[in-house]
């Protein structure tokens, strides 16, 4: 890029930055499949009571795998208390994702599972690596996130859900 | 859109124009919400993005083969912009190779932008229309796959021109015409050839009055994909072969689902494609995969096979491994996790040909059971194995052995063995506190057919061992464990000695303190190298700080010569002894 471009660029980007209007990320409508073979706008999911969590995975993914083992033990008692609903979207391309329904099964997990191969759901999010999950209100608005996966993390993600459920 | 028609490009370059159109996308879309205010219809403009920079530093030793670039630093850093609007959206992604870290492609050079594309969608309507940059994949990748590994430096985007038309539920026809990325030089760089590329997908369910509910789910695809590069003839002794311009390939696919039940079948042809990868040879290229699966609670089983003939498809015949693949084949085995089962002997696919299948299951022991104790038992198995395929080679004084190289003679096996990989996990969880998990894993490994070893030519015969234990020490703070060993056989050719690098241990300790900080150390150790002088240590920690989608980490150590994989993919990487700092954020 040439010297004169940069700064109008950069200066560009900073003025939508100082517009209140862009602050928020609203979660973006993109069309995938689910492991039944549907194709479901991600804008549906969007509970209009409660929360709604996106989780992005891959079955090669270990630590993606422990969150979401460790949530599946908890998300009954998650959903009485915030009504939250799971969303776990993998990013398993061709080579795994296959997989994907017969591991969902096996162990058990009451999400609504998405295929995302393409990466085009991950991409509009700004996802880079997995695991990374997203807290969407009611208004679709995505009000918290967090990459990686630690045992513990689950009681932050609990926290967000009782806030955004009083 | 004049100001896209402006974007006229010379030698692969990114023309300027695209920076003041994204700039003025986004300027328009900021005078845009502030005239809205008041309109409740007009969509609120947003902006994300993400950002990643990653720094290392070089220190020689001679021993595990470190050596120090001339610029004894090496950085990597990317920002992706994402603007989104309503029906309409734009991003660039800007990049830094200053110079690029060890590992990753070193001709990558300098800063600039590397991605940018402009996209309107009209969902109502059935029309999606992208200008610019773009990721796609038709059916399973056998024909066209533009995709992105950024941790490997792997990025074959499309440039160009997609249109995407939905003219019923359930019908989609794509149109895609672009150029793909090669390199980065200050920029995006493109590779010679041209890509025009139609693929079709009925999805019966959605299409068909009444079947909407049914159970049993039926999509229908085909694409046809074709290539143009120049090229003039060549010549063999005294043959004069002229070099195909256009090069077309083409698949066709079915997908059924029925509760639980998951068939896929695809097929995929190419006519006469002279590359790099066959040899320069006119032989048309075919590949088969065929998928079943069966999974309820409790249980899931997946069962695939797959051949591919001369499948190397590049818009540039000349280049060879990550550069400019047009189409994707993934390998037959799965991607290990564990350092030593991942980073070893991970096996790619023989894209000039294989025959290949695989069988896995996984079952969990039900909760309270005798055998699954108080929470579950978590079982696998898998088996992969690929093979050579069943041809017959022309005789050296026949012209076909010059032209074609090879017959087929059948779709089964052929004698020579690629890869076998075998493999059993099995995790459970004993207390609240304490959970621990074993693997083991068989493999054999032709090293001369995936070369992923200057050491040992021919067939590593590997078993490796792992277990791994988790002891959530506080309800917050957690300490897990992983003890790997890795033992090979014996080098038939030198008695006495071991396969390749011999044997092999790695002990990773982590501790992490919920939500924020995380502390790593692991050691691979090549105890059974055949050289006393080998037997190294590779000891590396690292430690980070991590915010919400912020993440900050550190680390020192030395890096083992081995194929590093994200996702599907693996790229060598060569030793390095020094500092690394990763910040990654998205937003």
């Amino acid at each position: 890029m040439k010297p004169l471009l940069q700064p109008l660029f950069l200066a560009a980007l900073l003025a939508a930055g100082s517009a209140n209007v862009l602050h928020a990320q609203s979660l973006p409508d993109v069309a995938l499949k689910d492991i039944e073979g549907n194709t479901v706008q991600t804008s549906t999911l969007v509970q209009e009571e409660g929360p709604t969590v996106f989780c992005f995975w891959a079955t090669w993914c270990s630590p993606c795998k422990r969150e979401l083992n460790n949530y599946a033990e908890l998300y009954e008692d998650w959903v009485d208390e915030t009504g939250v609903r799971i969303v776990a979207v993998s990013i398993d391309d061709q080579r795994s994702v296959n997989r994907v329904a017969p591991y969902v099964n096996s162990v058990g997990w009451e999400y609504d599972i998405l295929l995302d191969p393409n990466r085009d759901f991950a991409r509009a999010l700004g996802v880079q690596n997995v695991p990374h999950t997203f807290v969407v209100n009611a208004e679709g608005v995505v009000v918290w996130s967090h990459n990686n996966y630690a045992d513990g993390d689950e009681h932050e993600l609990h926290e967000e859900l009782l806030k955004l459920a009083e | 859109m004049s100001l896209w028609a402006s974007n006229r490009r010379v030698a692969g370059r990114p023309a300027r124009a695209w920076v003041f159109a994204v700039a003025g996308a986004i300027a328009w879309g900021v005078a845009g919400g502030h005239t809205a205010f008041g309109q409740t219809d007009t969509p609120v403009p947003s902006i994300t993005g993400n950002v990643s920079i990653l720094w290392q530093s070089y220190a020689e030793h001679t021993l595990i083969g470190a050596q120090v670039p001339p610029s004894k630093t090496g950085y990597n850093a990317f920002a992706n912009l994402l603007y989104n609007q309503g029906n309409f959206s734009a991003g660039v992604r800007y990049e830094s190779y200053l110079n690029a870290v060890l590992g990753f492609p070193g001709r990558f050079k300098g800063s600039g932008i590397g991605y940018r594309f402009a996209r309107y969608q009209d969902r109502d309507r059935g029309v999606d229309v992208t200008v610019g940059n773009f990721y796609d994949q038709f059916g399973s990748g056998l024909v066209l796959r533009a995709y992105e590994e950024r941790n490997l430096g792997i990025d074959n985007a499309l440039d160009g021109f997609r249109l995407v038309l939905t003219p019923l539920q359930g019908a989609e026809v794509k149109f895609l015409y672009g150029k793909q990325r090669f390199d980065f030089q200050d920029g995006l760089v493109n590779g010679p050839g041209v890509i025009r590329a139609v693929n079709g997908e009925l999805d019966l369910n959605q299409l068909v009055a009444g079947w909407a509910d049914r159970p049993l789910k039926l999509t229908l695809g085909g694409s046809f994909v074709s290539k143009f590069q120049p090229g003039s003839s060549f010549n063999v002794d005294s043959l004069v072969l002229g070099m195909p311009q256009n090069v077309g390939a083409w698949s066709y696919r079915l997908n059924v689902l029925r509760k639980g039940w998951i068939g896929q079948v695809e097929y995929a042809g190419k006519i006469n494609d002279p590359s790099a990868d066959n040899g320069f040879t006119y032989r048309n290229g075919e590949a088969a995969l065929a998928t079943l699966g069966y999974s309820q609670k409790g249980l899931g089983v997946l069962v695939t096979a797959k051949m591919v003939d001369n499948m190397s498809f590049r818009s540039d015949r000349d280049l060879r491994l990550f550069d400019l693949p047009v189409n994707y084949i993934p390998a037959v085995t799965q991607q290990h996790t564990y350092n030593l089962a991942a980073t070893l002997y991970p096996y790619a696919t023989v894209i000039t040909g294989e025959t290949s299948a695989s069988a896995e299951v996984f079952y969990t022991l039900p909760k309270g059971s005798k055998l699954g104790g108080k929470y579950g038992t978590k079982l696998s198995a898998s088996f992969a194995a690929a093979n050579s395929l069943d041809t017959t080679r022309y005789a050296s004084s026949d012209v076909n052995s010059v032209i074609y190289g090879y017959e087929r003679t059948s779709w089964g096996p052929g004698s020579e063995l690629f890869v076998r990989d075998f493999n059993f996990t099995a995790s459970r969880k004993f207390t609240k506190e304490f959970k621990a998990k074993y693997a083991f894993f068989h493999f054999e490994f032709n090293t001369l057919t995936t070369p992923v070893t200057t050491d040992y030519k021919g067939i590593v015969d590997a078993n490796i061992h792992v277990l791994e234990t988790q002891w959530k020490v506080t309800p917050k703070q957690s300490l897990r464990t992983e003890l790997q060993g890795l033992w090979v056989g014996e080098d038939k050719d030198h008695p006495g000695e071991l396969q390749d690098k011999g044997h092999w241990a790695t002990v990773v300790a982590e501790y992490t303190w919920s939500p924020h900080w995380f502390a790593s150390v692991i050691d691979q150790y090549n105890f059974g190298n055949n050289d006393p002088a080998k037997r190294i240590h590779y000891l590396y920690g690292s430690a980070g700080y991590i915010q919400g989608p912020h993440r900050l980490s550190v680390g020192y150590g030395k890096r083992r010569e081995g194929i590093f994989c994200v996702g599907g993919v693996c790229r060598a990487v060569p030793a390095s002894n020094g500092f690394e700092v990763a910040f990654t954020s998205s937003f």
